[in-house]
This record gives C-alpha cells, structure tokens and sequence, in this order.
C-alpha cells in the first residue's frame, strides 16, 4: 500500500517538475510581454529531439546536451524576432495565434526532418532502479529532481540578485514605467523567449530519457504546462512550481488508482474547475479591466 | 456592409456555386467541393462567435466531435434514423454548450482559449477510449444518410444539397449581422463593459452565440460523418479545432464571405500538399503566422479595404 502510494507519489513529482519547468517557461513570457507562448510545449519537444539527434550523431551526452539546449535558446530568440516583435500591437486572440502557428512550423520541421518514430535518449546514469520504501525510483528520476531544484534556486537568484533579472520583473509590474527609467524592454522581452527556451529544453532533455519524445510530444507537454501555470496563476514563480507538482501528482494518482486511460484528461478537468471557481488561479494577482 | 452589397455578394455566391460544377471533370472535383462547402458553414458558424462576438474557442472540433460520433453510434450500433440521430447530436450540443457557456464565456482572453482547448480536448480523450461505442483510435463506420426514405448518395447529389445549405447559413448570418443582436455583438467585441453600461445582456448574448455556433458544428459534424462514411477520433482533435480558427482568421475575422474563401484555402491545400508530408503542418503555421503579421483582418477584408483606396 505504501510503496505504491510513494512509487506514485514520486513519478508525480517527477512529471510535475517537467510541468513547472514549462510552466515557469510560460509565466516568464507572459510577464515580459503579456503573451501566452503556446509554442512553449515545442521547446521541450525541440529539446528532447536535438539532444536525441545530436547523440545518436555521435557526440558525447554531455556535449550532445548542451548543443541541445543552446539550439533551443537559438529558436526562442528567433521567434521573438521574426514572430512576436512584427506583431507588437496586434491583440491577444492575434498573438495567441501567431505562437500557435509558429508551433506548427516548429512541429512540421521537425516531423520532415527527423521523421514520425518515436526516439530514446540514454538515461544519464545507468537504469539500475533504486529502492525506496519498497517502490523503485529511476536515477533519471533524481536526475529531473535535482536539476529542477538547482534551475529553480538559480531564477530566484536570478530576479532577486541581477540587474536583468530585476528588470524583468521591473516590466512585468509596469512596462512604461520600467521604459521611463531606462530599461530595455525590447531587450527584456527578448530575454524572456530566450529564457523561457532554455527552460523549455532542460525539461524536455531531462524527461526524455524517461518518457521518450517524438515530433508531436510538444502538445500535451506544452497544454499541461500551461494548465500549470494557470492552476498557480499566470505569472507568479511560486504558482508555476505548485501548479507543477500538483498536476503531475493528480495525474499520477489518478493513472495509477482510478484509470490510466482517462489520465491525458486530469489536467483539463482541473484547469475547467481552476478556472470556474477562481479564475486567477491559486496565486495570481487580481486585475480589473479598464474600459 | 450595407443591404444592397450584401446581396450583391450572395448573388455572386449562388452564382458561383450554380457555374462551378460545369468546369468539374470528374468526380473527385465534386468531393473536394461538397468538403469545402462543408467547412465553410463550419466557419461561418465559428465566426459568429470569434469574428462577431470577440471570443475565441480553440475546442469547436469537440462540437464536431460529438455530432460526428452520435449520428455513428446512434445509427449503426441502435439503428436510429439519421435524420433523427442527427437532430440528437445537436440537442445534445446544444445541452452542453449551454451548460458549460456561463462559466466558460465569463473569462477572457488566455483563459477563455485555456477553457475551451480543455474542453475540447477532454471529448476527444472520452472519444478515443471509450473503444467499446467509437472503435477508438480505428474509428468506425457510418451508414449513409437519408431523409424520409431518401438516401443521400453520390457526389452530385451531396453537392447538391450542401450548396444551398451553404446559401441559407451565410444569408442568416448576414442578416445577424445587422439586426440588433448582431449589433449587440459588436457592441460586446469592442469592448464588454462599455456593452453592459449601454444596456446590453452580455452573457445571455455571449451563451446565445455560443451554442448556436455549436449547434451548426454539431449539425456539420453529423453531416460529414455520414459523407464520408468513416471517421476516426481526429475530427474531435485540437488539430481540427485550430484549423477551423485558421480558416476564419485566415478568410477574415467577422466576415462571411471571408469564411468561405478561408474553409476553401484550408481545405485545398491538403490536397496540393498531400505528397509532401508535414510541410503541410508547416504550410498551415506560416499561414497563420504570417496573416496575423501582414494582415491582421483577414484575406477578404484586407482586399476590400484595399479596393476601396484603389
């Protein structure tokens, strides 16, 4: 009863660090411009790929890894460029459609360039199970763990202790304001896709290994990260991270106790109940709108 | 646009549906057309919503979903009439957009498109593994439709009856357009508070709008199935829901004839694309893309603003 109730426990956990990842990726995006990425889910996708590609070309995993994330960071800033920065006044049904269409591009590149199969990428060290408690936990598992715990402390440095960091946040709570006093916000927004990039892909690379990847993996990821980010309330860090946890808890409870089939569909009836009963999430700050 | 021009352009619109068929060899042209005049009421109904009252759904292929799905199982695993299976896909929409409306139509923006992806994609998951009723990821089969004891076979005969039903949505929802509720509508995409203070019911619009577009979805949903005699749990897929939003964004936001040219865009362009697999997928992301950029209105009204300065 136990070691099933933590074996559950800790793919939830696992999964949900995937789903804070994508879902900080999403809160980070949204605060710097206002924009929801729906391409988001393509990074992690685009993440696992590269890495998968570039290791079966023969590069160390290490190095493989790396490349990987450096080629994301690379499509994050080109799609702000090319997408987002010509359509700045454009409204929010526009720009949703913009990144959606821009994660079909994504998706279809890389379907024609690497094919429809599903693709592996070597566990970082070794599949020997560990035993817990009487469940059995994937090195890969404390692989996902600890990064997500090392890029979190990282972004809190990162906004609390830097320049850049602070002028981020500086633009979220009021762009005009943070132009006033001298910061770039062009710049800023750029930074926030690339950023958002870079954490899509380390999610992406991390869960590969676990849960394979393919062309059309970005969907699901990308939907449910949103759905994190939502159930914590878009924008806040600290939402991003319970929102994670939570989804990728319920999910692994509800596959391993009451249906594994119905599994894809516990992040949507969360996010229609989330958004029912409090619209702004658990964490999210209340706005009124002007007329 | 004023009352004349509007009937110039359904005019044009009987027309062209009337000539078109003359120029088919054979009947492979007749199938890509009953499909596009399918698509377009699907788009003119989506419009309604997203193009008139300013609100986006990224899950109308749920609607399709569930009026494909119950004309086949209600037909071909309890033997129901189609005619009446299909009345049962709309009454059943119809209950669920209204029920769901409220609560989905008070968000805006992300977390409207957040709702109604959820919802859509929650059909899909119930059509994919309740395999016992839908076959699942296979599909199923479904019996051709007939009305009164008359089948509906043949390419000609579905070009036939899909034109003029094409005719009498776009004219009703011309006509929308300019009666009160439509500018009600209107009132509500420009701005929703500014629409409560002038005295305008906005979500009793807002739920109206919503299941009538669902309703024709639904109907549309039903129809298709029974055309093609074989549908799979992709017609209820995400995918589906975006590229109905592309054909109205493409063709122009809270234009009719702009949902028509839009349906026809999207749906030949599988077929000039067919051999080249998933260049199709990237085709449909520049399209997107690039429209939102260039043409933020849309293909028809950017043409008829630029005829206009012309």
């Amino acid at each position: 009863m136990l070691a099933e109730f933590i074996q559950f426990l800790f793919s939830g956990i696992t999964i949900g660090s995937i789903y804070a990842l994508a879902a900080l990726g999403f809160g980070i995006i949204y605060n710097a411009s206002g924009v929801i990425n729906f391409a988001q889910g393509e990074f992690i996708m685009l993440g696992g790929m590269s890495a998968v590609v570039l290791a079966a070309a023969g590069l160390p995993l290490p190095l493989a890894i790396l490349l990987a994330v450096a080629v994301v960071a690379v499509v994050g800033l080109l799609l702000e460029k090319l997408a987002i920065e010509p359509a700045r006044n454009a409204d929010i049904v526009a720009l949703i459609i913009i990144t959606i269409g821009a994660s079909l591009v994504l998706r279809g590149l890389v379907q024609v360039l690497f094919g429809k199969n599903t693709r592996a990428l070597p566990a970082f060290s070794g599949d020997q199970a560990l035993q817990l408690l009487g469940a059995t936990i994937l090195p890969q598992s404390l692989w996902v763990l600890g990064t997500t715990v090392v890029i979190v402390a990282a972004l809190a440095w990162f906004f609390g202790r830097t320049r850049f960091g602070k002028g981020m946040l500086a633009t979220s709570y009021n762009r005009l304001a943070a132009q006033l006093v001298g910061i770039n916000t062009r710049l800023i927004l750029l930074g926030a896709f690339g950023l958002s990039a870079v954490l899509g892909a380390v999610g992406g690379i991390l869960i590969t290994p676990i849960t394979y990847t393919s062309y059309d993996a970005g969907i699901m990821l990308g939907l449910k990260g949103f759905v994190a980010a939502t159930v914590g309330g878009l924008g806040s860090g600290v939402g991003a991270i319970v929102g994670g946890l939570l989804l990728g808890i319920t999910e692994a409870m509800t596959a391993g106790y009451v249906s594994s089939a119905y599994k894809d569909a516990v992040a949507f009836v969360l996010i229609l109940l989330v958004l029912f009963f409090m619209p702004r999430g658990l964490f999210g700050a209340k706005v009124s709108e002007r007329v | 646009m004023s009352g004349a021009q509007r009937y110039y352009g359904l005019a044009a619109l009987v027309l062209v549906l009337a000539a078109l068929p003359l120029t088919f060899p054979n009947a492979y042209y007749y199938d890509i057309a009953i499909r596009v005049l399918m698509n377009a009421v699907v788009a003119i109904g989506l419009n309604l919503l997203i193009g008139y009252a300013g609100q986006i759904s990224l899950g109308h292929a749920g609607f399709f979903g569930i009026g494909a799905y119950s004309s086949a199982i209600l037909t071909s695993h309890f033997g129901w009439r189609p005619g009446l299976a299909l009345l049962a896909g709309a009454a059943v929409t119809a209950l669920i957009a209204f029920a769901v409306a409220r609560p989905i139509l008070r968000l805006r923006g992300h977390y409207l498109a957040m709702a109604t992806l959820g919802f859509g994609i929650i059909i899909s998951i119930v059509i994919l593994n309740e395999a016992r009723y839908t076959g699942g990821p296979d599909g199923m089969a479904v019996p051709p439709f007939e009305l009164f004891g008359w089948q509906l076979v043949g390419e000609r005969l579905w070009y036939w009856s899909m034109a003029p039903l094409l005719v009498l949505v776009a004219w009703g929802a011309l006509n929308l357009i300019d009666a009160p509720a439509g500018r009600a509508l209107q009132a509500i995409h420009g701005s929703e508070i500014a629409a409560r203070v002038a005295g305008v019911h906005t979500s009793r619009l807002k739920t109206r709008i919503f299941v009538l577009s669902a309703t024709i979805t639904s109907v549309m949903g039903s129809l298709m199935a029974h055309y093609l005699g074989f549908i799979t749990p992709d017609v209820a897929g995400f995918f589906h829901s975006i590229e109905l939003v592309t054909m109205v964004v493409l063709g122009g936001m809270a234009s009719v004839f702009g949902s028509i040219v839009g349906a026809a865009i999207l749906t030949l362009l599988p077929q000039l694309l067919a051999t080249f697999e998933g260049w199709e997928t990237v085709a449909f992301g520049l399209i997107l893309v690039l429209t939102m950029i260039f043409m933020p209105r849309g293909l028809v009204p950017s043409l008829r603003l630029w005829l206009l300065r012309a």
